[in-house]
C-alpha cells in the first residue's frame, strides 16, 4: 500500500514533529492524516514483520507482532483517531505534540518484543502524558501532574529493576509469559500493577485524570492503563492473585463513585472498576478469560472514551463539571446527552451495547472456573456500574434539577468524535463477531442467549428501580461540593507533614551540632590568642642564659635515654 | 422559569417514565417463572435471584457510600488549604 514498512510507533512520532513545526490552522487536520496513514501502515505490515538487533551482547526485538499486540495496535489507532477529531478545535501546540508522542509510545509499548524496549516506551508514556495534565495550566493541575509523574516514574524504575534481575537469571530479555516465580517477576508485576491501578496504587488515576484538559483526559483514558492491561495479559496470565485483586478493584471504587461530585472523577473511579473486570479475566487465565479481558479492554477504551468526551464537552461549554452545579443540560446539549446515554448503556452492559458482549465473557469464565464468590462480587460491581456510571453521570449532568445553565451544543468535531465512538459501541454490541474474530484465541462464544439477556436486563432494571426508590424516599445522597479522602490522602497530608517534621528535626539537630562546634572552636581560638598575647606563655621574653641551660638539660636527657 | 414546560420537567412525563419502569420490572420478574434459565452458580437457579440481588446490591451500595461520607468527606478546597499552609510553613522555615 505505502510501499514501505515502518515500525508502528514511528509515524506518530513523525506526527509529533509535524505538530511541532506546523501552522495552527492545518495542524489539527494534519494529525488526522497522520493517524490514518499510521493505521494503513499497520494494516499492510506482513504478519511476520519484526525487528531484531543486538545491544552489548543482548538480543533485542524492538518490534514483534502477534494477535494480542495487533488487536491493541488497532485499538490505539481507533482511540487516537477519535481523540484527535475530538480535539480538532484545539490550537495548543503543547497538547498536540504531547498527544502524538503519547499515542506513539503506547504503540511502541504494545509492539515491544523485548523488555528493554518495553521499559523505554513505558517511561515515554509517563513523560509525554503528563503534559496533557499540565496543559490545563492551573495550580491544582500542576501538582496533580507532579504526583502522577512521580508514581509513573516509580513504576518504570520498578520495571527496570525487575528487568535487570530477570536478565541476570534468564539471560534473555524477550517479553513472553513471566509468571510470579522470582523476585524479578514480583518487581515487574508491581510495576504493571501500578499502571493497572491496583488498590492503594490507584490514586494517580483518580487524582490526575480529572485535572487534565477536557481533550487531554480523553487521550489519557485510552492508553496508559490499556498498555498495562496488555502487559499483564502477556506477562502474567493465569496468576490467581489477579482474580482477587481484580474483584477488589471492581468493587471498592463504586462506593467512592457514588459520593463523588466531580463527574470526570466519577468516571475515573469507574475506570478502575472496569480494570478490575479485566484483571479478573487475566487472572483466570483460560482462553475465555483472556479473550474476555482483552475484549473488555477494547470496548472500555471506546465507551469510557465516549463518556469522558461527553463530560469533556460539558466542561468545555459550561466551565463546570461538578454534579452539584449541573443539571437540566439536555435542553442545551441534547445531542451530547443522547451520545452520553449510549456510552452509559454500553458501560452498564445493556444487551445490544458493547459492554454486554465482553463483560459477560469474563463473568462466564469466572463461573466456569468456580470462582463463585468472585462472581457474586462482579455481579454486585455490574449493578454498581450501572448505578454510578449508567445513571448518575447522565442524570446529574443532563437531567435532575435544572441548574439554569444555558449553553451551546458541543462543537461539531466533538459531536463527530462522540458519534464515531457511539456507532462503534452499538456495532460491536449488535455484531460481536466484529470483535470476537480478532481476539487472541479463536472463540465460538455467544453472549446472546436467552438466559444471559434476561438475567442481565433483570439486574439492570432492578438497579434502576433501586435508584428511583432511593430518590423517592429521599435516601439518595445529594451531590455535595466536597473532597472525599482516599488513599492519596496518605501521601498528600500525613507524609508531607512527616517529611516536614523530619526536616525540622534534622535542621534543629544540625543547628545544635554546628553551634556547639562553633563555640568549641571559638573557645579554643580565644585560649590560643590568650597564650600569644601580652602575658601569655608564648609571648613571654626569656633570657639567653636560661635558654642555654634548658638546651643543655635537654641534650643531657637525650644522652641518658641513649644509654638505656 | 420559562423552560419549566420542557419535556422532562413535566410531572406527567415523569409519571409516565416511572410507570413504564415499574411495568418493565414486573414483566422481567414474571419472566423468571416462564422462561427456563440455565444456571451454573448454586444461587442462580432461585426465582428472582437477579432482580433481588440487583436491587439489594444497589441499596446497600448507596447506603454504605452515604455512611462513608461521615468519615471521608471534607471541604471542597481541603487539599488547597493544605498546600497553602505547607507553602507558608516552607516560607517561614526559610
Amino acid at each position: 500500500m505505502l510501499g514501505i514498512e515502518l515500525p508502528p510507533f514511528l509515524i506518530f512520532y513523525l506526527g509529533a514533529l509535524i505538530a511541532l513545526v506546523g501552522g495552527a490552522t492545518w495542524r489539527g487536520p494534519a494529525l488526522i492524516v497522520v493517524v490514518v496513514v499510521s493505521a494503513l501502515n499497520l494494516w499492510q505490515l506482513p504478519s511476520d514483520f519484526g525487528l531484531e538487533t543486538q545491544l552489548m551482547g543482548m538480543a533485542l526485538k524492538p518490534i514483534h507482532i502477534d494477535r494480542l499486540s495487533l488487536l491493541f495496535g488497532y485499538l490505539f489507532h481507533i482511540a487516537a483517531l477519535i481523540s484527535v477529531i475530538y480535539s480538532l478545535h484545539i490550537k495548543d501546540k503543547t497538547q498536540q505534540v504531547a498527544a502524538m508522542l503519547y499515542a506513539g509510545s503506547a504503540l511502541g509499548a504494545v509492539f515491544a518484543g523485548d523488555l528493554l524496549t518495553l521499559f523505554i516506551f513505558w517511561e515515554m508514556l509517563a513523560v509525554t502524558s503528563v503534559f496533557l495534565i499540565w496543559a490545563r495550566r492551573t495550580d491544582t493541575a500542576y501538582s496533580a501532574g507532579m504526583r502522577y509523574l512521580i508514581i509513573q516514574v516509580i513504576s518504570g524504575l520498578l520495571l527496570l529493576v525487575g528487568i535487570i534481575l530477570y536478565f541476570k537469571q534468564n539471560g534473555s530479555l524477550m517479553f513472553s509469559e513471566i509468571g510470579l516465580h522470582s523476585i524479578a517477576s514480583w518487581f515487574m508485576f508491581l510495576a504493571f500493577g501500578i499502571k493497572c491501578a491496583f488498590p492503594f496504587f490507584h490514586n494517580w488515576l483518580t487524582d490526575a485524570y480529572p485535572e487534565a484538559t477536557p481533550t487531554g483526559t480523553v487521550f489519557l483514558s485510552a492508553f496508559t492503563t490499556k498498555v498495562a492491561v496488555y502487559s499483564m495479559a502477556r506477562g502474567f496470565p493465569g496468576t490467581e492473585m489477579l482474580v482477587y485483586i481484580g474483584a477488589t478493584m471492581a468493587c471498592f471504587p463504586i462506593f467512592f463513585a457514588v459520593i463523588e461530585n466531580d463527574l470526570r472523577r466519577v468516571l475515573a473511579y469507574s475506570l478502575v472498576n472496569q480494570l478490575g473486570f479485566m484483571m479478573v479475566g487475566i487472572g483466570i487465565g483460560t482462553e475465555l478469560g483472556i479473550n474476555g479481558a482483552v475484549a473488555h479492554a477494547f470496548n472500555d477504551v471506546i465507551f469510557k472514551g465516549l463518556l469522558f468526551m461527553s463530560m469533556g464537552a460539558v466542561l468545555y461549554r459550561t466551565g463546570r463539571i461538578n454534579g452539584s452545579e449541573l443539571g437540566g443540560l439536555y435542553k442545551s446539549m441534547p445531542k451530547t446527552a443522547i451520545l452520553c446515554i449510549v456510552g452509559a448503556a454500553s458501560i452498564s452492559a445493556f444487551p445490544l451495547f458493547s459492554g454486554f458482549v465482553s463483560k459477560s465473557m469474563i463473568m462466564s469464565a469466572a463461573l466456569k472456573e468456580h470462582f463463585n464468590i468472585v462472581w457474586l462480587l462482579l455481579l454486585f460491581a455490574s449493578a454498581g456500574v450501572f448505578h454510578h456510571a449508567g445513571i448518575k453521570i447522565p442524570y446529574f449532568a443532563f437531567f435532575a434539577h435544572d441548574s439554569g445553565i444555558r449553553c451551546k451544543e458541543a462543537p461539531w468535531n466533538m459531536l463527530l468524535a462522540m458519534g464515531i465512538a457511539a456507532t462503534l459501541c452499538l456495532a460491536i454490541g449488535i455484531f460481536p463477531q466484529l470483535l470476537y474474530q480478532h481476539l487472541p484465541f479463536p472463540t465460538d462464544y455467544s453472549a446472546y442467549d436467552v438466559s444471559h439477556i434476561l438475567t442481565q436486563t433483570q439486574l439492570l432494571f432492578f438497579s434502576a428501580l433501586a435508584f428511583v426508590w432511593l430518590n423517592l424516599k429521599g435516601m439518595y445522597p445529594p451531590e455535595l461540593p466536597s473532597t472525599n479522602l482516599d488513599f492519596d490522602w496518605m501521601y498528600r497530608r500525613p507524609l508531607p507533614r512527616l517529611i516536614n517534621a523530619c526536616r525540622r528535626l534534622v535542621n534543629r539537630v544540625d543547628l545544635t551540632i554546628r553551634s556547639r562546634i562553633m563555640s568549641i572552636g571559638n573557645t579554643l581560638e580565644q585560649r590560643l590568642a590568650a597564650l600569644n598575647s601580652g602575658e601569655g606563655v608564648f609571648s613571654r621574653t626569656i633570657s639567653i642564659s636560661s635558654m642555654a641551660a634548658w638546651m643543655v638539660t635537654l641534650l643531657a636527657l637525650l644522652l641518658i635515654i641513649r644509654f638505656f | 422559569m420559562s423552560h419549566s414546560q420542557d419535556f422532562f420537567d413535566r410531572p406527567e412525563t415523569l409519571r409516565w417514565i416511572l410507570r413504564s419502569l415499574y411495568a418493565i420490572c414486573a414483566v422481567l420478574f414474571g419472566l423468571d417463572f416462564i422462561i427456563h434459565r440455565h444456571s451454573v452458580h448454586p444461587w442462580e437457579g432461585l426465582y428472582g435471584f437477579y432482580p433481588v440481588y440487583g436491587f439489594i446490591g444497589c441499596v446497600v451500595l448507596v447506603l454504605v457510600a452515604k455512611w462513608m461520607r461521615k468519615g471521608l468527606m471534607r471541604g471542597e478546597d481541603y487539599y488547597q488549604q493544605v498546600n497553602q499552609s505547607a507553602k507558608e510553613e516552607t516560607h517561614a522555615g526559610d
